[in-house]
């Protein structure tokens, strides 16, 4: 479990978090949602600790996050950032098997190679494995960096946003696969996502937030509602159930 | 597909190798290494060094280059036009002007100090710059390295040295000898020596947040890289002068052919920077016969050349 307690943060003098208390409960797709300039994204760097704690305090299994080691915590969780960049000359199967770097530092052995065609099997990558990411789709290669970070074979896997540029059928393919890899793997997956939509169709829990706090908490049939999508986004829409999930009609 | 490559790259490099001992002003022929003494005498004061420099230059400055590029995340700079070489021959110029009786071993250890201190210089300024203008950073390098140079000259004219600098403005191999070219050696050394953590490298070339997310020590290697690029350059400067476009051209040619996997491509882009050099040392001493030509000039005339087909030849895709 990751607790989160009374986590503040700023840049630049302004507030981007404030006073947040979260438990991201093990097993399942957490989504945050919440409009731009909610929070998300530094929340999820704080959890990675790609940025630093300014105040508050953040637990990963019972541990201290900033008491866990660089190669400790990268066999517990790996991060997605949102910027993936595509000059980098490298093919997906050496891309994913940087996903063995926190066990194989570098030299991969038989089985971080067994994984790594594990990983490329699941996410349907055999085919285009000595493609460069240069020369890939924007979600192919989106399909190869989540995969890399699959590769990491850790407990949490956050995910800044991996839709962004993708269109429905990829969006709709690599949301699914996620879910079901998380459930076969008992893995905790937190996604950050812009789609009110994918996170009620997909995942098991949202967490809301608004204005550096986190607003509400609890699986999507509670969370989704007009009223909410009325405090939290600031607009009026219609939610209808389809296939015992919320809808919002756009 | 890399392993050809190594394996041309290697027969290239010894086919070179003979030839640049055969070739120079004095005339030299495998006879002759048999049966005159002298001839022997040549061969190993005189064509070996020469050749051994030539090679080590040309792969340290092109894995050089190539971490270069890494640490800035920016394919378009390489460490001599981007102010590490310009910073290097400084710090050479303030040890001839503040230790004039000390030996090489201190000139060359303020040439590396004030190469990293250029080199540092020159990340904090692209830091700053956004990221969706690649093409500011080569240009802002450019830039760097030009007022750098500037200030350079301008304490080698005030301290009445402007002839002096001349010897590390324009690399060229004429002047090496026995005794003269082994720092080489350690540039070569540190070249290894990167290709060592090769991986590391190649992960740190996917950002910041993705290194630290595999659990690299972003910092160490950082420090790692900025330590080999200063020490290449300030090595290949003191030793020969600056050689400007090998950093450069060599390592976007074998990543444009066989990507960027480092641990399977610095070999092959050390060997071809190699062999580049060395060729164009060979070029240099004929083109004008009994004169040289400065092999910078040699190998910009070619570099330009595969510059240009570099950027309008079509990427390989796998």
């Amino acid at each position: 479990m990751i607790r989160i307690r009374n986590v503040s943060h700023q840049i630049a003098g302004q507030t981007i978090l404030q006073g947040v208390d979260l438990d991201i409960q093990q097993g399942g797709l957490t989504a945050l949602v919440g409009p731009n300039g909610a929070g998300k994204s530094t929340l999820l760097s704080l959890l990675a600790r790609l940025q630093t704690l300014q105040s508050g305090q953040i637990e990963i299994n019972g541990q201290d996050l900033q008491q866990i080691s660089h190669g400790d915590l990268a066999q517990m969780l790996a991060i997605l950032p949102q910027v993936l960049t595509s000059t980098h000359r490298i093919s997906v199967e050496d891309l994913v098997g940087f996903g063995r770097y926190p066990y194989s530092r570098g030299r991969l052995g038989p089985k971080d190679r067994e994984i790594v065609a594990e990983v490329l099997e699941s996410f349907e990558l055999q085919e285009i494995k000595h493609r460069f990411l240069d020369t890939l789709s924007g979600g192919q290669r989106q399909r190869a960096y989540t995969a890399m970070a699959w590769a990491q074979d850790t407990e949490y896997l956050l995910l800044d946003e991996p839709l962004n540029n993708l269109d429905i059928a990829a969006s709709r393919s690599l949301m699914s696969r996620l879910k079901s890899l998380a459930v076969q793997q008992g893995r905790t997956i937190v996604i950050v996502l812009h789609d009110i939509n994918y996170a009620a169709g997909y995942a098991d829990h949202i967490v809301a937030m608004k204005a550096g706090r986190v607003v509400t908490n609890g699986p999507p049939r509670e969370v989704v509602s007009e009223a909410f999508l009325r405090s939290v986004f600031d607009t009026d829409a219609r939610v209808i159930v389809a296939n015992d999930r919320p809808l919002v009609v756009v | 597909m890399p392993h050809l490559w190594l394996l041309i790259c290697l027969c290239l490099i010894f086919l070179l190798s003979v030839l640049s001992v055969f070739v120079g002003v004095i005339d030299l022929t495998p006879m002759a290494l048999l049966q005159d003494p002298e001839a022997l005498q040549l061969l190993a004061v005189s064509r070996l060094p020469r050749t051994a420099a030539a090679v080590l230059t040309g792969c340290s400055m092109a894995v050089s280059g190539q971490i270069m590029q890494i640490l800035v995340r920016n394919k378009f700079v390489e460490p001599i036009s981007a102010g590490t070489g310009q910073a290097a021959a400084l710090g050479i110029l303030l040890s001839v002007l503040l230790f004039p009786a000390a030996g090489l071993a201190v000139k060359m250890s303020l040439a590396a100090a004030t190469a990293l201190l250029g080199t540092l210089g020159f990340l904090a300024l692209v830091q700053r710059l956004p990221p969706t203008e690649p093409l500011l950073v080569p240009l802002v390098g450019l830039v760097y390295g030009g007022i750098l140079g500037a200030v350079m000259v301008f304490i080698a004219y005030q301290a009445d040295l402007i002839q002096y600098i001349d010897v590390w403005m324009l690399g060229e191999f004429s002047g090496v000898m026995r005794g003269r070219y082994e720092l080489l050696w350690l540039a070569g050394i540190a070249a290894f020596v990167s290709y060592l953590i090769a991986d590391q490298f190649a992960i740190l070339g996917l950002g910041r947040d993705m290194s630290l997310s595999l659990g690299l020590n972003h910092r160490q290697v950082m420090a790692m890289g900025l330590l080999c690029v200063s020490v290449v350059s300030a090595l290949t400067v003191v030793t020969v002068g600056m050689l400007p476009f090998v950093g450069l051209i060599i390592p976007n040619l074998i990543s444009r052919q066989l990507g960027d996997n480092l641990r399977v491509t610095l070999p092959v882009t050390a060997l071809l920077g190699g062999v580049f050099v060395l060729g164009c040392d060979i070029l240099a001493r004929v083109v004008r016969h009994p004169y040289e030509v400065p092999v910078g000039t040699i190998f910009g005339v070619l570099g330009t050349l595969a510059f240009l087909w570099l950027i309008y030849a079509r990427p390989r895709n796998a």
